[in-house]
């Protein structure tokens, strides 16, 4: 089948960037977007251009190293697909593809396809853990937990930390990511005497990074490869209403969010 | 040079515990003075970090991806072995050691395999404890299931999940601890030599794949849990970024790699479909467990699977293993597959395929059943394949998976090279020549958790540091080595693309060095290898600088170091004239067609040292004794 692809290219974060246009008359239906995008970048190779940079690894849709924009939407058509195991069967012979990364100031540029979502990992040291040293475990059972339960919590932990969340938002919140994480260990037995602590950590992060506020519009969900519920936002503001009402915010510490990439591999 | 193997001696059953006895500690109060590098955040890597970190240790953490949290583990989808003995059906911490010696075909130390099965029950804790949302029953207790080469159900799992969990567990005790201040994460960091200094490994060089920065870290320790080398082969299920540079530029600077040629190829992985392929999808084994595997009675059958009545299908497992049948070991599986596709009985386009059958098992317990056990993983395929597995059976051919080869370590789990410490994948010791399913994730957790942070301390309290820093010439070197590599890569300007190279050398090993090997391909291999790598030096085409992202030059580094690897597999395999496990040398069968070792003469770990480009590898031998269980042929009959 025939594709145009009108891929955003950037070099670095300080350059414009600006869409550059590119004809594939011979794209297999079977393969993945990313797989096309890997025979696009043979022939500019072999052209003496540049590669398109593009996030990738596992290609089986766990890493959550991959995604972008395909004519708007956070990994493109399929429901419940990242870009990697969407396969092109899924576009017309000779439709236009749109593509440009995640879009969000929490996210800095770095190159073409390529964004910073370090603001993850921030957000993630800031609470989203049980606070259990290694040798400090009790056996296995001694908290039963039923499989309902325990099926909610999975259905919260499944988040791959992709940002598709951030970038269908037209807020840019990361409600969605950060409730995922309360949630998941929130309605579990381990993570009940850090519930508090851990909401008050992870929100106030959360509200230093420059992401939007959540105004329940729900596009993150429906961009979610991973299908994680709506319903976890709530959670969240639960927990933090609840946790604040309790106690307040001052001992709580934040970092400060790192865009450069030089200035933290020399601390 | 002779190997010491640091075993311990006396009953197998208190080693590790009166190891750990024996093991110097570091003062609390002078943790924090000792500085350590961790280079990879998966499993192994990731949990070393956290613990050590825990522990009060100055760690630093590495990894080339943008988050701790992508590591490869997180792909792994079936479960972890413990020998909990929950479901009351006749395990042990003796009968999970007994079952991983046997199932790596002999060819791993009894002493590590004991201490992995003991320790197996502590990760469970730990990860229950951390929040990792195994599957339970209704009445809250864990729930477990049945794994390829066991006869009990010692495996504990999330969905599909299961990598994903234990490292998102893993990923946030790493960040609590970057929180903690203990731990300092540089993620998008790629080390690219390995300094030693005075003998002892004392820091490494990183490259930032952002800014193309060549920094020096200097530390007491380095310890690598940077995975496995099965992308050597391109088409693999690891994931893209998976290379074997780490290991490799430290197995140039002196340690020695130890098995290269032991792959595990995994016999349930999505069948390849075209020449754009860049990489294979695994289906989890787990499949197995309702899943029947056949193939048509005869060659050629070109009728769907629904017209094909049951007396014209061959389920080749049960037919020749009936007491394991579709749950046989990996290598016995894939080399059996392999064999009905040579045939001429495999199905789908390619005649590369077996079907891998549910309808029997949603007949008996329903699709609901079905979907709870594997929903994700039926969902996966059809994305992929546009086929219904509910419907369709799916359609399955062997990949490569993992490779149980990797730095020779000790039992303190130290290379060569003291202060080089290697875990997980990317070390040889624990599976032998086979690895059984969902020991993978068992071993990672297992050196990163309890093993690592015991025997680092007594390399700690028994050593003296001299103060060094990014001006000592060994580092000086080492990043004189790095940036003549990298400027070389970029100054060849040729003709053909890193990928073409790398596609080339892949499908040389897949041939020669994959699922069954023999002396005439090896040689050929080695041949070929040796005039492709000669190729690429001058004919490769890596575009852009080398100060700011550039994924080709990545790329290109790790290939660089395929190519040298492939070789030493190729050797490795060729000198080892048996077949044992993952390692096939189709002169060394039984009438039956299984695997032949030869305890007299290749009871031990090949271990290779490097001795500069070009030159032959020298051979050093760790042999292997067996106390406890006594090497038979394998039978799953």
């Amino acid at each position: 089948m025939k594709l145009t692809l009108k891929i955003w290219r950037q070099k670095s974060r300080n350059d414009k960037g600006q869409f550059v246009t590119y004809t594939m008359n011979d794209v297999n239906p079977e393969m993945s977007m990313l797989e096309c995008l890997d025979v696009l970048n043979e022939t500019l190779i072999e052209k003496g251009e540049e590669p398109v940079a593009f996030e990738h690894d596992c290609r089986e849709g766990i890493c959550g190293s991959c995604g972008f924009m395909i004519n708007g939407v956070a990994h493109g058509p399929e429901r419940a697909t990242t870009v990697c195991q969407l396969t092109m069967r899924h576009f017309k012979d000779g439709q236009e593809l749109v593509i440009e990364p995640w879009r969000a100031k929490a996210f800095p540029q770095i190159k073409d396809l390529v964004v910073d979502r370090r603001a993850f990992d921030r957000i993630i040291a800031s609470g989203g853990y049980v606070s259990i040293s290694t040798g400090n475990a009790t056996d296995g059972n001694t908290h039963l937990i039923g499989k309902d339960t325990s099926d909610r919590a999975m259905d919260a932990a499944a988040c791959i930390g992709c940002g598709a969340c951030v970038a269908a938002c037209p807020n840019a919140s990361a409600a969605l990511f950060t409730g995922a994480k309360i949630a998941h260990l929130g309605i579990l037995p381990q993570g009940k005497p850090e519930q508090d602590r851990r909401a008050r950590g992870m929100v106030a992060q959360l509200n230093t990074e420059p992401f939007g506020s959540c105004t329940n519009i729900g596009e993150c969900t429906g961009a979610c490869p991973k299908e994680i519920p709506l319903e976890v936002i709530s959670v969240m503001n639960r927990d933090y209403i609840r946790a604040s009402w309790k106690k307040r915010d001052d001992d709580v510490r934040t970092v400060r969010p790192v865009t450069d990439w030089s200035l933290s591999s020399k601390p | 040079m002779t190997l010491d193997s640091k075993l311990p001696s006396g009953p197998i059953e208190t080693a590790w515990q009166r190891t750990r006895f024996d093991l110097k500690l570091v003062n609390p109060a002078n943790k924090r003075r000792h500085s350590i590098i961790v280079v990879g955040s998966g499993l192994a890597g990731g949990s070393a970090a956290a613990t050590l970190g825990e522990l009060g240790y100055n760690v630093r953490c590495f990894c080339f991806q943008d988050s701790p949290r992508r590591a490869h583990s997180i792909a792994a989808q079936g479960g972890i072995n413990a020998a909990k003995n929950y479901q009351n059906d006749g395990d042990s911490v003796y009968r999970l050691f007994y079952d991983t010696v046997k199932g790596g075909d002999f060819r791993a130390r009894e002493a590590n395999v004991y201490r992995l099965a003991e320790i197996s029950v502590s990760i469970i804790d730990q990860c229950v404890a951390q929040g990792v949302p195994f599957a339970r029953e209704y009445g809250g207790a864990l729930t477990n299931r049945s794994f390829g080469g066991a006869q009990v159900s010692r495996t504990f799992y999330a969905r599909g999940q299961t990598g994903q969990q234990l490292l998102l567990g893993a990923y946030q005790a790493l960040e609590r601890q970057v929180h903690e201040g203990t731990v300092t994460m540089y993620p998008r960091t790629e080390m690219l030599d390995l300094i030693v200094i005075d003998g002892r490994a004392r820091g490494i060089v990183t490259r930032n794949l952002i800014t193309g920065e060549l920094d020096v870290h200097i530390a007491d320790a380095v310890i690598l849990g940077t995975g496995g080398y099965g992308n050597v082969y391109y088409l693999s299920t690891n994931a893209k970024g998976s290379n074997v540079t780490a290991s490799w530029r430290a197995h140039r600077r002196g340690a020695l790699f130890a098995n290269p040629c032991y792959t595990q190829i995994h016999p349930t992985c999505i069948p390849v479909s075209g020449d754009y392929q860049s990489k294979l999808t695994l289906m989890s084994e787990s499949l197995r467990n309702d899943g029947r595997i056949w193939v048509p009675v005869k060659k050629g059958d070109k009728r769907s699977p629904d017209q094909i009545p049951e007396s014209e299908r061959d389920y080749y497992l049960e037919r020749r293993y009936p007491s394991f049948g579709n749950l046989v070991p990996r290598d016995v599986a894939s080399r059996n597959a392999k064999a009905v596709c040579d045939e001429g009985r495999g199905v789908g386009e390619t005649g590369l395929g077996v079907y891998l059958d549910f309808s029997d098992a949603i007949k008996r317990l329903g699709r609901h059943v079905i979907s709870e056990r594997y929903g994700n993983l039926f969902d996966m395929y059809q994305r992929i394949t546009d086929e219904d597995p509910y419907k369709v059976p799916m359609r399955i051919y062997p990949a490569i998976h993992y490779t149980m080869g990797g730095l020779w370590v000790d039992y303190h789990l130290q290379s060569t090279i003291p202060g080089l410490f290697v875990l997980g994948e990317a070390n040889f010791s624990d599976h032998g020549a086979n690895r059984l399913g969902a020991s993978a994730l068992m071993q990672g957790l297992s050196d990163g958790y309890f093993v690592i942070p015991y025997t680092i301390g007594n390399y700690l309290a028994t050593n003296k540091f001299p103060k060094a820093d990014a001006s000592h010439p060994e580092a000086q070197a080492a990043v004189a080595s790095v940036r003549q590599i990298t400027d070389k890569l970029l100054s060849i300007k040729g003709h053909r693309t890193v990928d073409s190279f790398h596609r080339e050398l892949g499908k040389i090993m897949w041939d020669e060095c994959g699922m069954s090997r023999t002396a005439e391909g090896l040689k050929k291999a080695i041949g070929q290898i040796r005039a492709l790598r000669e190729e690429f030096w001058q004919n490769v085409n890596v575009p852009g600088s080398g100060d700011d992202l550039n994924q080709s030059l990545e790329k290109a580094g790790r290939v660089a170091d395929f190519f040298e690897l492939g070789e030493l597999m190729c050797i490795d395999a060729l000198e080892r004239n048996e077949s044992c496990g993952g390692h096939f040398r189709e002169e060394y069968q039984t009438a039956e067609g299984e695997a032949q070792r030869d305890d007299e003469h290749y009871s031990y770990v090949a271990a290779w040292g490097y001795r500069g480009p070009g030159n032959a590898p020298e051979l050093i031998k760790e042999p292997l004794e067996f106390d406890y269980v006594h090497p038979s042929q394998r039978s799953y009959k």
